[in-house]
């Protein structure tokens, strides 16, 4: 589990480092003695963190009373959520469709708009560029209200797929700028090569660069899934429509939907399925996630 | 797309760099003119138009909106409610985001695994994470329960128990983004600096606020603003955990603009109004956070 595996700056002021020379080698019994507060302090933080989310896996299985699972163990607060309105897979397909479609039109948009911002020169360069960041500064509300009016109008209403557009151009910001420093850090002798041996420039992106940038694209396409997985508000505003909800929507409907009273049983099952996708592309891809929180945090 | 490009004569070669570069970059243009662009424009007409969510533009009514928005019964106490909020959480999250870091920053395996478990709640998506905590704070189905009962205390019953709840959800979800931010941050700091305050007998609190922290400036500067801005933009956390209860005392202004949109007043032009001042609030409060850590840099 590497979450950032560069050696940190050494002996910078850790409440960790205090007292131990001989914690690298020495397993000795004062040292262990010395490092055990750390320990147990560090360690209960760390439960805090994960305690939730433990909990809500355990109890989304585990008999309560006003769900559909009141005596023994069972998945009976997953199965109202498959007969919930639609259903959930119903809601689980338009969840994945909104995602992965939002996920191509990012990778794509933003792979050539990376390629064209690293490499070529052209009028008005600059100007977009700048333009596209600016998306960053504007409340996600202020856009969503006009969003709403426009996509009405050109006919996407209700549309899952004017949800992916919208949630696409929102991540473009940080996925162009991510493929622009991709580019940049690939050695200009590369594609001059290949142009060099007869390559088009679609030909030295297709053929030379797309593995070199392959890790940037591996960020942007993990955020941009999470982000589009899990946004509430875009589908919010953007959708009515019952039978085109997405699975967050769905989850949080579920609430008062029996006469006012919750059922808390089928929010934790509708809590898991959210979470269990976005929980395993972490852990698979826990370097990648990083990395693009640290290409922010660096040319910020 | 068949362009051959190694010509490099110079006037046919520029013109051919700037005509491929374009049409690379057209989509990224399509996008930020047809989903950015234009709707930041008709935000702005909106606000200055009669415009009924069902109706439609009914025609110019400069400065209605703005004069409806700013004496909106709960715009003054939203306003307020979300800066409350913004402090709150802005203040928690640096605090313990440089916490957190500061713990974990050496390289070891329990360390990593340390890192890995703050950072997990943030793959959450803020609705996942508050419909999790909407459940782990019912009265009926909190683990707390018996807790709750013995002590006679609720989590989202009165004002200030709501924003607190809220705001722990907050820390809960974040702390690991803020601390991750902050590691990048204290690893850009060279080792010597430490070395040499060290051997000219600074104590630790010493080197933490005389090194440590001004040359962390700039990932505070860029963590302060990230965070005043998703918290004065703040809407999932409180639409699902207190709907803006209890008695409308934890109503957030963007929350304030989605009600007054679609629920009940159904007026985008008030809407669109009240979008407008968050925008040019937005700029301005980022505009100044960023010059005064540039100024104390200096």
């Amino acid at each position: 589990m590497t979450v950032v595996s560069r050696p940190t700056a050494a002996g910078a002021p850790s409440r960790a480092s205090g007292t131990a020379p001989a914690r690298r080698k020495g397993v000795t019994v004062a040292g262990v003695a010395l490092r055990m507060p750390y320990w147990v302090f560090t360690g209960a933080v760390a439960l805090i963190f994960l305690a939730p989310l433990v909990w809500t896996a355990v109890a989304s299985v585990s008999p309560q009373a006003g769900t559909n699972q009141v005596d023994g163990w069972g998945l009976g607060n997953y199965e109202t959520l498959s007969r919930y309105q639609a259903g959930i897979w119903r809601y689980l397909w338009n969840s994945a469709f909104v995602s992965l479609l939002t996920v191509a039109l990012t990778l794509v948009v933003s792979l050539l708009g990376g390629y064209a911002f690293a490499r070529f020169r052209f009028p008005g360069k600059n100007a977009l560029f700048l333009f596209t960041l600016a998306i960053l500064m504007v409340p996600y509300a202020t856009l969503l209200i006009p969003l709403y009016v426009l996509l009405n109008q050109v006919g996407l209403e209700n549309s899952l797929v004017g949800v992916a557009l919208v949630l696409t151009m929102f991540q473009l910001p940080f996925s162009t700028f991510l493929m622009r420093i991709s580019f940049e850090a690939v050695p200009r002798e590369l594609d001059e090569a290949a142009t060099v041996d007869g390559c088009s420039s679609w030909g030295a992106l297709w053929r030379v660069l797309l593995p070199a940038v392959k890790p940037g694209l591996i960020t942007v396409g993990l955020f941009s899934f999470l982000a589009a997985w899990n946004d509430f508000m875009a589908p919010l505003i953007l959708i009515n429509d019952t039978e085109r909800m997405t699975l967050p929507l769905a989850v949080s409907n579920l609430r008062g939907q029996v006469q006012g009273v919750v059922d808390y049983g089928a929010t934790e099952a509708g809590v898991v399925i959210l979470a269990l996708p976005c929980i395993v592309l972490f852990l698979l891809l826990q370097r990648h996630y990083v990395r693009g929180f640290m290409s922010g945090a660096l040319k910020g | 797309m068949s362009v051959n490009a190694p010509s490099r004569a110079r006037p046919r070669g520029r013109r051919r760099q700037a005509l491929l570069g374009w049409l690379y970059a057209t989509p990224t243009a399509v996008f930020v003119v047809a989903l950015f662009a234009v709707p930041l424009l008709l935000v702005v007409q909106m606000s200055g138009s009669r415009w009924p969510l069902l109706t439609g533009n009914r025609g110019v009514n400069f400065p209605d909106n703005f004069t409806k928005a700013v004496n909106h019964r709960f715009f003054t106490d939203s306003v307020l409610f979300t800066i409350k909020y913004t402090v709150l959480a802005t203040v928690l999250l640096l605090v313990l985001g440089l916490g957190l870091a500061l713990l974990v920053q050496e390289s070891s395996r329990w360390n990593n695994l340390l890192r890995a478990s703050f950072l997990i709640p943030s793959a959450l998506g803020l609705a996942s994470a508050s419909l999790l905590f909407y459940v782990f704070y019912s009265p009926y189905a909190s683990p707390l329960k018996s807790l709750m009962d013995a002590w006679g205390f609720t989590f989202l019953g009165t004002p200030n128990a709501a924003l607190f709840s809220t705001t722990f959800l907050i820390v809960w979800r974040y702390a690991g983004f803020y601390m991750v931010l902050m590691l990048v941050g204290l690893q850009g700091i060279p080792a010597d600096v430490f070395e040499a305050a060290r051997s000219d007998g600074a104590t630790r609190w010493q080197i933490f606020t005389k090194v440590t922290l001004p040359l962390l400036r700039p990932t505070l500067a860029l963590t302060t603003v990230l965070c005043v801005t998703g918290s004065l933009l703040a809407f999932e956390q409180f639409y699902i955990l207190t709907k803006g209860g209890p008695d409308n005392s934890t109503i957030t202004v963007v929350q304030l603009i989605y009600q007054v949109a679609f629920q009940g007043q159904n007026d985008l032009g008030v809407a669109g109004a009240i979008s407008v001042i968050v925008l040019v609030a937005l700029v301005l409060i980022n505009a100044v956070q960023l010059r005064a850590f540039r100024s104390e840099e200096s």
